[in-house]
Order: structure tokens, then C-alpha cells, then sequence
């Protein structure tokens, strides 16, 4: 049985995938636009997410657009950029009320739906063909703050610069809004030129999930919603995201902070669609996944050492990546937990119990994505990036499959990369 | 089993009282996959004074307990880790405290009656050792550690700190790496005693359940244990002042941008019930009026340059406290200061706009339906309105009702000059 009913269908230059469903309050729609990870368009992209959201043609302004958003009840707009492996996407999203639950409700959906089209197609642009520049300059801003603020969230600052150190010379170390640098010599006209560019080369995907029928979607998107494509819209499976370690590096960098971060990056060299990507799921879990694994029973429980002390997967780029905050001092003791129960692993010192504990709260974390809107299609989005290798409805019994050699051989394949120490000073 | 059908929501929920006290609330929701269970407390970090159950004197106790407890409950008396356990059954468990209420909770899509049951049983056997509590402190420490370099919990509670004097709502819900060292298997009894009777604990499920098998699951499991008859819960907060101890302070930290975080301590408190939930509502319309992405100043504060998408606004009641709070990241915390405090002065001065009225009420009762999603934010938030004698379901009625008369008393009442006050973190 399937797990979803999803419908796709090829419209004029998208997929359209709906996901008919009453459990929600709510019409949930992703606009997913898909495109190679590159230092040319990383920063020109997330400040379009930006503009795209902050004012259109018909609203010019923030308050206007605004306006017609709460008068939607509340219908959200939100737009951002994300980094999947080698991939950037950018999303257009609007959730909005299902009709049936309001006394008033007169055409929440086809509006919400006229809204997401009139974001993407219908830009804030003057007949020069640059954005409102006033808009340009307040979100060029807003930006540049936010890639600011990244250092002062120490967790997040940390874990990109294990990337930065760990994939340096690789897409993958491009952070997914961008640069200061880059984003300082941006002009209107750049990003407007861009514009164009992501409409006729991005692969696009449209989300509709909700208490809604396909046909009702379809016959609403005529006229609203098309692209013209000028390449193969595919996401062809050609990606090469891996890379062979020679030596571990290490790395330290010291900030006026209470508590140290400890951030350590494996490659495992498996990405979501490849044979080994249940077993590498598993892997996960049991070194630093749950609450049960590795790292939580013996940095934690055992040791003392730390709060958090977890691992996961970067699944579109073949990473384990550990992330743990420690007193500064303890730093050579908690690394060798960390390395002991690794080793432990690749050994294959692990239960019967721990992989089945591991395996139920795998298959429950997909059974639980599939009631929230959001996580059901970035769940099933992966399906469209993975080229339609991973198939939902066969990850569970896939996952049963997995036995404690796949275990092991991810484990032993899987490489130190890279030992990241973000520490307080003397 | 009583039953409360919603219609306009399409939501029943199903209610019973055991025998000792417990309450018990099931909302089914047949097509999730998930079921959400929340065991809750009414007891949080402002309880740190009250009387011993069965005793007659008063007892203080060291900043952080409830929240050390909170951690401690995960240990069962054969040893075994109770993470442990729900793993095995296929569900993910967490517990957190906060002010006025400790939670345990669990989701699985499978073994839903297991885990219900271990739910219940963990939390009515503490399985306090001196040995458990003395290893819990070194990842207690690095907990606070972990919030002491975030300049967001940082900026919050400055801002609460600069509100309160003497009240409780002041101390850091962990506590200090000071005040927990001091904290032994003793306090934890003390606190469990008092405070995890049945009859001052709230049970709620939400998912493809049965409602009355679930009730019945529940009932069974408690007529298997032996509570004393509970009295009343005696607590103490001390006298608390009727405005602000700090009008502004700031903190350097290691940041690249500056944060700036204003609010207004509520001057009258002890609200519950239908008056709280119409104040707190109007609080939260009139936040949402007056900085809310739709406004007029939202825009001119960010065409200034002095907000960016950082920029919120929230209200939190409680029936010992209450206070607004709205800020964010900016590059000017002092002029942001001044602007905001300029804009509710300017605000109070002239009349509410009746448009603009209309379009925030249409605003907020898309968000409740929109939360309504999420079986976390019904089950945490139901409880968390049980224990103030509100109802959630309540929230869409009288969002509906609320006139422009009374919000704009609200406005004059709770937007008080002497109560305003202003937290700053700032580059090292």
C-alpha cells in the first residue's frame, strides 16, 4: 500500500505533484526550482529568494503584498534557498487555510495559487529590466545581515566551518546564501538577469498538498503557471559529490565563548539512491543519531561531557557529521570517546537490539514527516533528486533488509575527514 | 467519558478524571500515522518555595530543581535508561520545563499503548541515587553552558531581569553551574513528592486512538497504584513590584551584530480562565497591530534599516507574571529602542483603525487553525490553558468577539511607560 498518494503530472515546464490528504487544516504549495551549487549564482539566488517575497508588480510594496497575505487569513508567503549535496534549491511556499474550515472563505485557494504564480513570474521590475532599487538596497541589506548573524549563532558557525575546512575547493563549501563579498558587487540588473536565467534552466517541481483533487489544481494552474524551458529539465544522476581522504585534518580557532564546540566530519561515501544508503542510515543512528546511540550513551550518559553529542547525515553528499559542545579542557577526552565508538562499530560491536531500536525509530521518523506538510515533500522531493532511485514506499522495507555487514562495511568505508574545534579562550 | 465536539474545527476531544485525580484528554486524529502523548506537571522553575506535602513547614530550594528533576525522571529503579525503552517500542521521548510546568513526552508511530504505558510508569518512579544526580551535574553544566553563549536566551532573559525584582520568573529555568551543585537526591524527592501527584498532572493524547480503549488503558494502569489523597499544593512567590527594576541594560558578548530586545511588564496579574485568555488574545492583537509585517511602522522600521526578518513580537501570561516582549537583530539597538517605545506612546494616542483591526483578527484566526496541524502545539498548548481554567478551542470564538473598545483599554493598561524597559547585547 502507499504509504501517500501522490499524483504527478507534466505540465508546461514543471511537474505538478499532489498529495490529496484531509488531515490537514491546511493547502500547503512548494514551487521547487533546482539547479547546480555554484560560486557564479550561490549569492545572485538567495538574495532573488528575497526579493521575489518582498513585493511583486501588482503589491510594490512590503505592506501591500502584506496586506492581501493576512486578508488571506493569514496566508503565509515564505521563499528560501537550500543546499542538497551539489544542488541549490530555491523555494517559493504559501500555506494557506482549507476553505472548509472558514465561514468566509471565498477562494483561498485559487488566490493562494494566483499569489505563488505572481511571485515567481510577476517580479517588482521597472521597464529598464532591474528591480525596485529601493527594495534591491533593503534586502541586499537584510541579507548581508543575516550572513552576519551566522557567526553569532556558535553551533550554526561551527558546523560551516567543519564544511569550509572539510569540503574547501568542493561546491559543497559554498554557504547557501552566499558571500558579503559577492553580494556587495551585485547590481539590480545582475540579479534580474539571473531572474530570467533560473526561469529557462531550473528543473521546477510545484507541491500541492492538502485536502484538495488534482484535476481542481490543474484546471486552476491553466494559464496561471508555465515556464519555457530552453534545456532538458532532468536531473540527470551524473552528480560527482565524493572525494577520497589522505589524512585527517585538524583544526582549532578560539572565540571569547563558555563552552567549546567539537564538530567532526566522516565521509561516508554513500548519497541517497545508492545501495549502501539504508545501511549508511542505520550507521548513523547507532553511532550518533537517537538518544540510544553511541555517542549519546557514552560522551553523554557515560562520561558526563557534554548535553548534546549527536551525528547525522548530509544524505546528498555522502557526510556523517558530529556536533557536540564541551568544556574546552575536556577536549582530548571527548574526541577519544568519539573515536572509540566509531572504531567500535567498524568492529561490529553493536546488538541485535541496538540495530532493531535503530530501524524502528528510522521508519517512525519517515511515518511521522508524512503528517507535516512541509516535511512531506521535502520527502518526497528527495525522490526527485535522487533521479527516482529512492522510492518512498520501498525505503521501509529496504530499511528492514539492512543487516549488521551492510553495517559494518558503510562503517569501515566510511573515512576522518576532518576534527573541527571551535574553543573558548585561556 | 465526557465528550466536547468542535464543529467549525471538525476536532472532539474526549475527557476523564480518574479516581486519583489524573485528568485524561484524547484527540483522535485517524489519518496522522503519529500519536503525541504529553504528561505534564503543573510544576515549573517558579516553584522553589512551598510547603513539603504532609508537612506544615515552609521549604526553599536550590535554583534549577524542577528542571534537574525534569532530567533525573529518566532513570527507572531497575537501571535501565528509559530512552532505552521507548527506542525499543519505536518512539522518540523528550521531556522540557518550563516557568509553570514540567512535560514528558513521547511520539511513535507503532506500540502506541506500550508507550503510553511506559510514559506513565517512568514518570511515577523516580529512581533518585546520589550517585545518578552527582554524574547528571556535569550535563546539567554543560547545558547552561550551551546557553550561556546564545545571545538570544541571553537577550530574553536580560529583559526579563531587568522586569522582575524579587519574583521567581527571574532565575534561569536550569539554574547555574553554582546553585546545582548544591542539589542532592533529597531535593528531587521533596519536589516529586509534592508536585507529581496525580491530581496536579495532565495526560494528553493526540492521534489515530481509540479514545475510550486509551482512557480505559490509562485507568487500569493508575487503579494499579496506591496515591495518598492529595490536599492542596501550598506555594509561595514573594511581593513583587509593580514596575521595572532596570529600565535598560546591555551585555557584551561574542556577536557580530547587535540584538535589542524591549518589553512591557504587566502591571496586574492573577488573571484565569476566560479573562485571561480574552487579555492574553487582545495583548497579542494589539502586538500584531502595531508591529506586525502588515504595519505601516513594520515597513518604515525596516525602510530605516533598524529591523530586519529577525524582528518578532511575543506575549506570555501566566497567573504569577506577564510581560511583552518584541526585538531583534539591528544595527542601532538604542535608536530601535527609542523608535519602538515612540510608536506605542504614538499608538495610544489616537484611535484604534477599524480596517486594520479586521484584517490582524482575520490574521490570527488563520494562524490558530494553521497550529492546529500539529498534534505538539495542541496537546502542549490544551494543557497549558487547562492549567490557567482556559480552553484551547475557546481561542477562535473569542478571537471572533473581541471589540475595539476593550483592546483599546488593553492598550493603555498593559503598554505602560513606567513598565517599559529595554535589554541590549552588543559586540565585544
Amino acid at each position: 500500500m502507499a504509504l501517500v498518494n501522490e499524483e504527478i503530472v507534466e505540465l508546461v515546464g514543471y511537474r505538478l505533484h499532489s498529495v490529496k490528504t484531509n488531515k490537514f487544516k491546511t493547502i500547503t504549495m512548494a514551487l521547487q526550482f533546482c539547479a547546480p551549487l555554484e560560486e557564479r549564482t550561490v549569492t545572485k539566488r538567495a538574495l532573488l529568494a528575497r526579493l521575489l517575497k518582498s513585493s511583486t508588480k501588482k503589491s510594490p510594496t512590503f505592506q501591500q503584498l502584506q496586506h492581501r497575505l493576512d486578508d488571506l487569513f493569514g496566508t503565509s508567503l515564505s521563499t528560501q534557498v537550500q543546499k542538497k549535496g551539489h544542488y541549490h534549491i530555491f523555494s517559493a511556499q504559501i500555506n494557506t487555510i482549507n476553505g472548509k474550515f472558514l465561514r468566509d472563505s471565498s477562494s483561498l485557494l485559487k488566490k493562494s495559487l494566483y499569489l505563488l504564480a505572481e511571485t515567481v513570474l510577476e517580479p517588482n521590475v521597472t521597464g529598464q529590466g532591474m528591480f525596485d532599487e529601493a527594495i534591491f538596497q533593503r534586502e541586499k541589506r537584510a541579507l548581508k545581515q543575516r550572513l552576519l548573524a551566522v557567526y553569532d549563532d556558535k553551533m550554526r558557525y561551527a558546523n560551516e566551518r567543519l564544511i569550509d575546512e572539510m569540503c574547501a575547493e568542493e561546491p559543497f563549501a559554498l554557504h547557501t546564501n552566499g558571500t558579503i563579498e559577492a553580494l556587495e558587487a551585485l547590481t539590480s540588473a545582475d540579479v534580474y538577469d539571473y531572474y530570467l536565467e533560473m526561469l529557462k534552466t531550473n528543473c521546477i517541481d510545484l507541491y500541492v498538498v492538502g485536502d484538495v483533487e488534482r484535476d481542481v489544481i490543474q484546471r486552476e494552474l491553466e494559464g496561471l503557471l508555465h515556464f519555457e524551458q530552453n534545456t532538458c529539465r532532468l536531473i540527470k544522476k551524473t552528480q560527482s559529490v565524493d572525494k577520497t581522504i589522505l589524512e585527517p585534518k585538524y583544526v582549532q580557532e578560539s572565540q571569547d565563548i563558555e563552552q567549546g564546540k567539537l564538530n567532526i566530519g566522516y565521509r561516508t561515501h554513500v548519497v541517497v539512491g545508492d545501495p549502501l544508503y539504508p545501511a549508511a542510515q542505520v550507521f548513523n543512528g547507532l553511532f550518533g543519531g537517537f538518544s540510544h546511540s553511541k555517542l549519546f550513551m557514552n560522551v553523554r550518559e557515560k562520561a558526563s561531557l557534554a548535553y548534546y553529542a549527536v551525528s547525522q547525515n548530509e544524505i546528498f553528499k555522502g557526510l556523517m557529521l558530529v556536533m557536540s559542545g564541551i568544556e574546552s579542557a575536556n577536549y582530548v577526552q571527548a574526541l577519544d570517546i568519539i573515536h572509540k565508538q566509531f572504531k567500535a562499530i567498524q568492529a561490529g560491536e553493536f546488538t541485535d537490539q541496538e540495530i532493531n531500536q535503530t530501524k524502528a525509530l528510522l521508519s517512525n521518523a519517515t511515518l511521522e514527516a508524512i503528517d507535516s506538510p512541509l516535511s512531506l515533500i521535502d520527502l518526497f522531493y528527495r525522490q526527485v533528486l535522487s533521479n527516482d532511485v529512492l522510492v518512498l514506499d520501498h525505503w521501509l522495507d529496504d530499511l528492514e533488509h539492512v543487516s549488521g555487514e551492510d553495517i559494518i562495511k558503510v562503517a569501515q568505508q566510511t573515512q576522518l575527514d576532518t576534527v573541527y574545534f571551535l574553543h573558548g579562550k585561556e | 467519558m465526557e465528550t466536547k465536539r468542535f464543529e467549525q474545527l471538525q476536532e472532539t476531544v474526549y475527557y476523564q478524571q480518574l479516581q486519583n485525580g489524573l485528568d485524561v484528554y484524547v484527540l483522535p486524529k485517524e489519518a496522522f500515522n503519529k500519536t503525541f502523548a504529553t504528561f505534564t506537571t503543573k510544576y515549573g522553575a517558579i516553584d522553589n518555595h512551598f510547603k513539603l506535602f504532609g508537612k506544615d513547614e515552609w521549604l526553599k530550594v536550590p535554583d534549577g530543581v524542577a528542571h534537574f528533576l525534569e532530567h533525573k525522571m529518566f532513570e527507572q529503579p531497575d537501571g535501565v535508561d528509559v530512552f532505552q525503552t521507548f527506542s525499543t517500542q519505536g518512539a522518540m521521548a523528550n521531556a522540557f520545563t518550563s516557568f509553570t510546568a514540567t512535560s514528558y513526552l513521547f511520539s511513535s508511530t507503532a506500540n502506541v499503548d506500550e508507550n503510553l504505558t511506559t510514559l506513565v510508569d517512568f514518570v511515577q518512579e523516580p529512581a533518585f541515587t546520589d550517585e545518578n544526580v552527582e554524574k547528571e551535574k556535569g550535563i546539567i553544566g554543560q547545558e547552561i553552558r550551551m546557553y550561556d553563549d546564545n545571545p538570544d536566551w541571553r537577550l530574553y532573559f536580560g529583559l526579563i531581569e531587568n522586569m522582575y525584582q524579587n519574583h521567581p520568573v527571574k532565575i534561569d529555568i536550569a539554574g547555574t553551574v553554582e546553585s546545582i551543585s548544591d542539589i542532592t537526591k533529597e531535593h528531587l524527592y521533596e519536589c516529586y513528592k509534592t508536585f507529581y501527584h496525580p491530581s496536579n498532572m495532565v495526560l494528553f493524547i493526540v492521534g489515530p486512538v481509540d479514545p475510550k480503549a486509551t482512557i480505559e488503558l490509562v485507568e487500569r494502569n493508575q487503579e494499579g497504584r496506591e496515591f495518598t489523597n492529595q490536599q492542596t499544593i501550598d506555594r509561595q512567590y514573594p511581593e513583587e513590584p509593580k514596575t521595572v527594576v532596570h529600565k535598560e541594560r546591555s551585555l557584551a558578548m561574542s556577536v557580530q551584530t547587535s540584538k535589542c530586545l524591549v518589553g512591557y511588564k504587566e502591571r496586574s496579574v492573577h488573571r484565569q480562565g476566560m479573562a485571561m485568555l480574552r487579555h492574553e488574545l487582545s495583548v497579542q492583537l494589539l502586538l500584531e497591530l502595531l508591529f506586525g509585517k502588515g504595519t505601516a511602522t513594520y515597513q518604515g522600521l525596516t525602510d530605516e534599516g533598524l529591523i530586519d526578518d529577525s524582528f518578532s513580537h511575543d506575549y506570555t501570561e501566566e497567573y504569577e507574571f506577564a510581560f511583552s516582549s518584541f526585538g531583534g537583530n539591528t544595527d542601532d539597538p538604542d535608536r530601535l529602542a527609542l523608535r519602538l517605545r515612540e510608536i506605542v506612546e504614538e499608538a495610544k494616542s489616537r484611535k484604534i483603525d477599524e480596517q486594520a483591526l479586521e484584517r490582524v483578527r482575520k490574521k490570527q484566526i488563520g494562524s490558530f487553525l494553521k497550529a492546529l496541524n500539529s498534534p505538539e502545539f495542541i496537546a502542549t498548548q490544551f494543557t497549558r490553558y487547562r492549567f490557567n481554567q482556559m480552553d484551547l478551542f475557546s481561542v477562535l470564538p473569542t478571537l471572533e468577539e473581541l471589540t475595539l473598545t476593550e483592546l483599546e483599554d488593553v492598550l493603555n493598561e498593559h503598554f505602560d511607560d513606567d513598565c517599559f524597559t529595554q535589554f541590549k547585547v552588543v559586540a565585544k
